[in-house]
């Protein structure tokens, strides 16, 4: 039989069943890999349930450093019986099923291409642990124990792992270490260990870290000054706030008083949590919330507020699939537009696309100087693939001279010396930015009046048509403004000078995408890369679309909704873009993007090639 | 409607312990229907503001969208004000009320505004116990739109349009009082003697005060059948007395009768005399004041003044244990961890 032989390269998945405690045993088998020196890039695919329910972690290992979704499965752990038949499907010929033989197999579920390997794992807790929910607790540690010698895993790292784990807690470490050595030894004598897939101790993670780009996002609000959170929970977004909380608590008590440097409000609904942060700013603080697709429909009246009435707004959208209530646990990039577009009226908002935990870190913080520069809503369009998993990132850094913008705001001195009638709308400085001020500031000079209402250049009232589209003028110049303001795309050439063919991606495609480029590359195929990472477009986007004969758009959406806000705000014509698209709520995988762009530049569609060509013909 | 006001002052107008005059808490003139109940509340809270001394730009005014809305224009014209979305002053103004916790926040919002539209926001800042005044301005329809019924009209009470209501209304003083509002108090536009104090007692009120004062729509809902109308409202009205405000630096001069009177001490050390009307009321006993409501309504009479208050609450701030700078005058020094904090952290993510 085909035996799948590799090593620090295959995909290895836990079937798991939701509410066993098999998280915290998956976590310390990816981590002890990533300890090894190898890149990893574990993802939980989990059901909208709290117990019972099938769940799945799937852990890409790969030396080389790819991190996106490769697709296909080398080996299945296979833990829970309600899923195992569609499981044992899911293994690639040649692969590994590994599961508990307490009880025997189903022999209708067996295939003959696949390598078994059985390990009475209920047999060995029960005659070890007399407890239950030890019983329970600990099947999951055997079967780290056991992969480990399956896999020639570093049993010192296993160990050390658990030593962290329960640091303070001292008394766990031995019936954890105890339980390891059970899997351990039952596999070697067991099985002729190591399998064909293995692990070897390498350097190839560097000084990187493992952190989910919700945390990141967290620690880029406390670091960027945030002082007020007002949220309302829903999956994914809710470990944003969590953690804004968990690390408030260890960095912002103030040592002296022991009050806090923050509030947190859990609001009754999205739209409370919105105006919150809206009030907030207004008067002065950094705030932001944190949602997800159906809190941003909900968000969307105060968005509008928010870009109307020029108030900075710090809005993190970790997506997730689907209209409505969609596949709560599942990511998508499909709030795109809906974010881009917030709200009745011309309007029109500013988007972040973070790539890595390091990205959520920094964009999360730099959101707050923008949103204040620009006197704006500034949405960071992040998702639950990169928000709730374990990512690969470059440590976070921090330059400790930074300060923050804080914007055009006149503090009571500048009012004291000011001499003409102050303008909160009026366009002083060319850049469509006006100046505003906190209330409280001066006694008799600055106060104005905040309103969703038409108003003129000095915040009165006004129905007047002339002066409504001034207004609506300056936003736009304003627009532009921000076009030089958000984060640059990220251009990478296949050579220099570019080729012809262009991929242009945003957020969680990137991985897939840049390790479809370099599998292309193998098969000489050259292509070159261009990451979005902010809307308003900056130039070079139009530029790279006009320089590309050929360009792709991948998208994680049914409706392709990056190419649509290219095609809506570029000067490019709809043919000019291939959408890559994928929406079936797990992370787009490099296959897939490889295989799409061979079938379109060997003509196996009938969507246009070369649009230049295209555009001479039907002149 | 008046478009012009003249920009003459007499010099000798009285002024208030800081220097300013009543004019310095007047907003811009008022765009109302002549007559509008709002407009006397908006007097009320310029003489209020006036009379507690309270530097004009230290009050932060929000409010939503309705005629109530749109008052905060016409008063206290130094002030900053937000006018935001129908039904969501409440949030703004907790958020606001988080960023600096050292202005006053005087919320004005209207019937549909608050019972309808805004029925979730108003309820749970209440709950939270915010530190602010919030003013319903209640006149039983939607003025802007043109005189439909809210949810505050009685049941049978008939508009303009003559078609009586027929559902439940919703008695705001008494869902406040259920969800722990530590001032309650219901007035009546015309009753500038009794809304007075009570607006001061209210800004002065560490918490949630909420005033709900009827206040008749002239165009739409002044008429016979209504109950929220001057005719209805003046021959249905009973109080539960008069409130005195005494400011902290005052003694108390005035004399009260035995047993019918009531002292409460607020936390700036600022003194809220009651002069009970009726004996019954316990002004610290939301079951009291509860029942109360009722059995005047039961006798067809709109029981107004001050309801309860809880003077030793904890607002929202208190309750999150929030630093006693305004959080908004925090800066990098005392909000940003820095590089060796995240050079821990990282390490302890590898």
């Amino acid at each position: 039989m085909k035996r799948i032989e590799a090593v620090n390269d295959f995909v290895i998945k836990f079937a798991n069943v939701n509410g066993t405690g098999s998280a915290s045993a998956n976590n310390m088998f990816a981590k002890s890999l990533f300890r090894m020196g190898l890149p990893i890039s574990p993802k939980n695919i989990f059901p909208s349930n709290i117990q019972g329910l099938p769940t799945w972690y799937e852990v890409r290992v790969n030396e080389k450093g790819y991190l996106g979704r490769r697709g296909g499965v080398d080996m299945m752990v296979c833990m829970n019986p309600q899923s195992m038949a569609k499981d044992i499907q899911e293994v690639e010929s040649g692969g590994y099923f590994f599961y508990d033989s307490s009880k025997p197999l189903d022999l209708r579920m067996m295939r003959s291409d696949i390598h078994f390997i059985g390990v009475p794992l209920k047999d060995l807790c029960q005659r070890e642990y007399t407890d239950a929910r030890q019983q329970q607790l600990f099947k999951n540690i055997i079967y780290v124990g056991a992969l480990s010698a399956l896999l020639d895993i570093e049993f010192d790292v296993l160990t050390g792992l658990v030593s962290d784990q329960f640091r303070g807690k001292e008394k766990l470490i031995t019936p954890n270490v105890r339980a390891l050595e059970i899997g351990y030894h039952y596999a070697i004598e067991h099985y002729k260990c190591p399998l064909g897939i293995r692990v070897e101790r390498r350097d190839a993670v560097g000084d990187q870290i493992l952190i989910d780009g919700n945390t990141a996002a967290s620690l880029g609000a406390i670091y960027g000054g945030a002082t007020v959170a007002a949220w309302y929970p829903i999956t994914p977004s809710t470990s944003v706030v969590d953690g804004f909380d968990k690390y408030c608590k260890r960095l912002r008590i103030d040592p002296g008083s022991g009050s806090k440097n923050y509030a947190i409000v859990q609001a009754e609904d999205e739209l409370a949590a919105i105006g919150m942060v809206i009030g907030a700013s207004w008067n002065g603080a950094r705030a932001f919330t944190a949602t997800s697709g159906p809190g941003i429909s909900l968000m969307s009246e105060f968005l509008g507020l928010a870009y109307f009435a020029e108030i900075p707004t710090v809005l993190i959208d970790v997506q997730r699939a689907g209209p409505s209530t969609g596949m709560p646990t599942r990511t998508q990039q499909s709030d795109v537009l809906a974010c881009a577009y917030a709200s009745h009226g011309d309007t029109k908002h500013v988007l972040l696309f973070p790539s890595t935990p390091r990205d959520c870190f920094e964009m999360t913080a730099q959101a707050f100087d923008l949103a204040e520069t620009l006197q704006t809503p500034v949405i960071m369009l992040t998702d639950l693939d990169l928000g709730m998993n374990d990512t690969m990132s470059p440590p976070l850094v921090w330059d400790d001279t930074r300060e923050y913008e804080r914007g055009k705001v006149f503090n009571e001195a500048q009012l004291e010396a000011m001499t003409e009638r102050f303008g909160r709308y009026l366009d002083v400085d060319g850049d469509g930015i006006p100046y505003r001020t906190y209330p409280g500031t001066h006694p008799t000079k600055g106060a104005f009046f905040t309103r969703g209402t038409s108003r003129d250049e000095y915040a009165v009232y006004t129905e007047d048509g002339d002066a409504y589209e001034k207004n609506m003028q300056r936003l736009l110049t304003k627009w532009d403004t921000a076009k030089n303001l958000v984060p640059m795309p990220e251009l990478i050439e296949a050579s220099k000078g570019g080729t012809s063919v262009g991929v242009i991606h945003f957020g969680t495609s990137r991985d897939a995408t840049l390790e479809a480029v370099d599998s292309l590359a193998a098969e000489g195929i050259a292509v070159d890369t261009l990451r979005i990472k902010g809307f308003p477009f900056h130039k070079s986007v139009d530029a790279f679309i006009e320089q590309h004969d050929t360009v792709f758009v991948v998208d994680q959406n049914r409706d392709a909704q990056m190419r649509t806000l290219l095609v809506n705000e570029c000067l490019v014509s709809p043919r000019d873009l291939i959408s890559i698209l994928n929406y079936n709520g797990t992370p787009i995988s490099a296959r897939k993007i490889r295989e799409e762009i061979i079938a379109v530049l060997r003509g196996d569609n009938v969507r246009p090639l070369h649009k230049k060509k295209m555009a001479k013909e039907s002149v | 409607m008046t478009y012009i006001r003249p920009a003459f002052r007499h010099p000798d107008l009285p002024r208030n312990d800081l220097g300013f005059t009543r004019k310095d808490y007047e907003g811009a003139i008022s765009t109302l229907c002549a007559g509008c109940g709002h407009d006397s509340i908006s007097a009320a809270i310029v003489q209020a503001c006036f009379e507690l001394s309270i530097a004009p730009h230290k009050v932060a005014k929000l409010s939503g969208i309705g005629c109530s809305s749109k008052t905060p224009t016409y008063f206290l014209g130094n002030s900053h004000g937000f006018n935001s979305v129908h039904g969501r002053m409440p949030s703004v103004a907790t958020g606001a009320n988080l960023a600096n916790r050292d202005l006053i926040y005087v919320g004005v919002s209207g019937d549909g505004d608050t019972a309808s539209i805004g029925m979730g926001q108003f309820t749970h800042a209440v709950r939270r116990n915010l530190n602010m005044m919030y003013v319903v301005e209640n006149n039983g329809c939607y003025g802007l739109t043109k005189g439909q019924d809210s949810a505050t009209a009685d049941i049978g009470s008939a508009s303009k349009k003559g078609e009586p209501n027929h559902f439940e209304p919703i008695d705001l003083a008494s869902i406040a009082l259920q969800l722990g509002a530590t001032f309650v108090a219901r007035s009546f536009s015309g009753d500038r003697e009794q809304l007075v104090p009570l607006i001061k007692a209210a800004i002065s009120h560490r918490g949630f005060a909420f005033i709900d004062v009827i206040s008749p729509c002239v165009t739409f809902n002044n008429n016979p059948k209504s109950t929220k109308g001057y005719e209805h409202v003046r021959d249905h009205l009973a109080a539960t007395g008069t409130v005195d405000f005494v400011p902290f630096k005052q003694e108390i001069s005035t004399e009260y009768e035995a047993g019918q009177s009531k002292e409460v001490t607020l936390h700036d050390g600022s003194v809220v005399h009651l002069h009970k009307a009726d004996p019954e009321l316990d002004i610290h006993s939301r079951r009291s004041a509860l029942r109360l409501i009722k059995d005047y309504k039961a006798k067809d009479q709109i029981l107004t003044g001050l309801l309860f208050m809880d003077e030793d609450s904890q607002d929202l701030h208190e309750i999150l244990g929030t630093s006693k700078t305004p959080l908004r005058d925090l800066g990098v020094a005392e909000l940003c961890p820095g590089q060796k904090v995240l050079d821990k952290l990282n390490e302890s993510l590898r």
